[in-house]
């Protein structure tokens, strides 16, 4: 087990010094690079100041491997992530700043997800074609095809000018007011975990149907147990496996989500800097920023794989 | 004995788009404790069906119990509450399935499952239902039982997840087993000690036990009663000798035919039953089995025949005399 997970774990690296290299190249192929974005925003009067020296400067000057490799080197030997070419700041330290939120507004919009898509997926199931289920389905139908930004810029809008109420976007430290904090993302976590609900939902409903009709579960019933039992110790955690699989696979979308929901809510978290780089053209922010992500989407695929040996004992044998 | 369980003209139907199939049309029998009875037939003919639902366990829909009456120790169970019948199952009637491969719950503990009816119905807690699974399954002879509890049903040959199945349906001390094809998915070699095991266990504890099976040679073995039904309905029953040395219905008599028999003389053929059995949904007028039947006359074309005593409890649903 713990072989495998070393392999596992190497096999990272090369994935992300992959994914990295192709993130970093593109960027830079990009019209409009970082030198045209500052002269347009400041009045570079001073002649001597030329695009050479200026990408002389900012050591962009060299082909596009030698800056990589040497972007690499330095993560490699010193743990250096480089600088923002506009404020000077540890791309390091501009990354750690802004993760939590992030990951404090992934991890709701996960779990809300999950609240809503394993009961509603679970109650379609086991009432099949009642009235609940098609409310169940219609629901998970929504889930996927309403977009989140196009439901998060509803929310922004239609009951500020209806009400005059709007979702709480001051962003206040879990540490000093967990409430407060926990509202600011509830509603942004809310629009971003609803998308991920009905994909999930579906499976759930689907995977539950199709252990129902399980020759073990008619075992149960004819053991005199009661329904709540029969369904969730006996028939939820076989269908879990698939629905596992499907959150792994939802957590790069869910990276991508969240991307879009901190700018409709205004969130100071990694997607946030993540636009302002892009539009920036802030070389060393962007690369870091998906070589952070890239580690942390890699590392749920392991967990999500480790996950099944729990599931499924005969994985936990082999 | 005293009687434990009787059923009365027992219906049930399966709804499908535009027709109905009759899975069991009109199935009385009795069962006194302690007693084997086998239910005999080919797949299809209502014996599962027949099983399923003296414990209620026909999936609703598309599945239902339209008429009858199933009284178990003086009890309609089709007049009691769900909860009721759930005190039941499990507890009072115990049921093994056919396939022991799929019918364990691969993600639980073999000692888990066997421990589950008892904590249910007699209150214990998972430690001693451990425990008592354990005792279980060394009398089902599983070699080192303390072990096994722990294990998972991929870790079981089908053989040893039969036994267990059967340690689960003896957890509770009940008074009627149904087993339905317990043996089927087994090597022959498995078979014979499974049904062994059965009959030992089961008289040691006054167990009654419906056996479902379509092999007659299991029968004259191990049941003391025999039910033959075809489409839906019992066409022959009385005791394994009346039914194996006396068989009246032609049916009973092809299948005793088609059974190869250890005293015959090796050029000898076997007689399949000739044709399929009818499709439940569609059951000629007359005799269900008068399209098969070598005997058949005009008015068994149009006349369903009804059991009829042939001597003592032996009865038969012919209108033919065959002998």
């Amino acid at each position: 087990m713990y072989a495998y997970i070393l392999r596992r774990l190497l096999t990272i690296i090369p994935t992300l010094i992959i994914a990295s290299f192709i993130v970093f190249s593109l960027i830079r192929l990009v019209p409009g690079d970082v030198i045209d974005m500052m002269v347009s925003q400041h009045d570079i009067g001073d002649a001597e100041v030329t695009r050479a020296t200026l990408e002389k400067a900012m050591g962009l000057d060299k082909p596009i491997y030698i800056q990589f490799g040497a972007w690499l080197g330095k993560i490699a030997l010193h743990g250096d992530f480089g600088d923002s070419l506009w404020k000077g700041t540890a791309v390091a330290d501009e990354i750690l700043a802004r993760a939590p939120v992030t990951f404090e507004l992934g991890l709701i919009a996960l779990t809300i997800g999950l609240l809503l898509a394993l009961p509603i997926g679970i109650y379609s199931a086991i009432r099949q074609d009642t009235i609940g289920d098609y409310i169940g389905r219609t629901v998970a139908i929504l889930g996927m095809a309403i977009p989140a930004f196009w439901l998060g810029t509803m929310i922004m809008v239609y009951p500020a000018s209806w009400w005059g109420w709007s979702p709480s976007i001051k962003l206040v430290p879990f540490s000093e007011d967990p409430i407060g904090n926990l509202k600011t993302f509830l509603v942004p976590g809310t629009v971003l975990g609803f998308a991920l609900a009905g994909v999930t939902m579906r499976m759930t409903r689907a995977m539950m149907l199709e252990v129902l009709r399980q020759d073990y579960i008619r075992t149960a019933w004819a053991k005199g147990l009661k329904e709540k039992v029969v369904i969730l110790r006996h028939a939820l955690k076989n269908s879990l496996i698939p629905v596992v699989t499907l959150i792994g696979l939802q957590v790069p979308i869910l990276v991508g989500g969240t991307i879009v929901i901190e700018q409709i809510f205004v969130l100071p978290g990694m997607g946030l800097l993540m636009l302002e780089a892009v539009n920036q053209r802030d070389y060393p922010i962007i690369a870091g920023v998906m070589l952070f992500i890239g580690l942390v989407v890699l590392f749920v695929n392991l967990m999500v794989d480790m996950s099944y040996g729990w599931l499924d004992p005969k994985v936990r044998h082999k | 004995m005293p009687q434990l369980l009787k059923v009365r003209n027992l219906q049930t139907q399966f709804f499908a788009r535009d027709s109905i199939v009759k899975a069991v049309d009109g199935v009385s029998f009795d069962l006194n404790e302690g007693e084997t009875l086998a239910l005999v037939g080919e797949s299809g003919c209502g014996k599962s069906v027949t099983a399923m639902s003296i414990l209620r366990l026909i999936p609703n829909p598309p599945g239902k119990i339209v008429g009858g009456e199933i009284f178990f120790q003086g009890r309609d169970l089709l007049k009691i509450s769900e909860d009721e019948v759930r005190d039941i199952r499990g507890n009072d009637i115990a049921m093994v399935f056919q396939e022991p491969m799929t019918s364990l719950n691969p993600s639980l503990t073999i000692g888990r499952q066997i421990s589950e009816p008892m904590e249910v119905h007699k209150g214990i807690t998972l430690k001693k239902g451990l425990l008592r699974a354990k005792d279980l399954l060394g009398k089902v002879n599983i070699a080192a039982p303390e072990r096994r509890i722990h294990d998972y049903p991929h870790q079981f040959s089908g053989g040893m997840r039969q036994r267990a199945m059967i340690a689960m349906g003896l957890g509770c001390n009940p008074k009627l087993i149904i087993a339905d094809e317990p043996t089927t998915a087994l090597d022959v070699t498995v078979q014979a000690q499974l049904l062994e095991l059965m009959k030992n266990l089961t008289r040691e504890y006054g167990t009654a036990l419906i056996l479902i099976t379509h092999n007659l040679g299991v029968v004259a073995r191990y049941a003391d009663r025999v039910n033959v039904m075809y489409a839906g309905r019992i066409v022959e029953k009385g005791t394994a000798h009346e039914i194996y040395d006396d068989p009246r219905h032609p049916y009973t008599i092809g299948l005793l035919k088609s059974v190869p028999q250890l005293d015959q003389d090796v050029k000898t053929r076997l007689v399949p039953v000739r044709g399929q059995p009818p499709d439940l949904s569609k059951v000629p007028e007359g005799c269900a089995f008068y399209p098969r039947c070598d005997f058949a006359t005009e008015r068994c074309r149009k006349e369903s025949p009804v059991l009829e005593t042939v001597s003592g409890n032996h009865e038969k649903a012919c209108w033919i005399d065959v002998k």
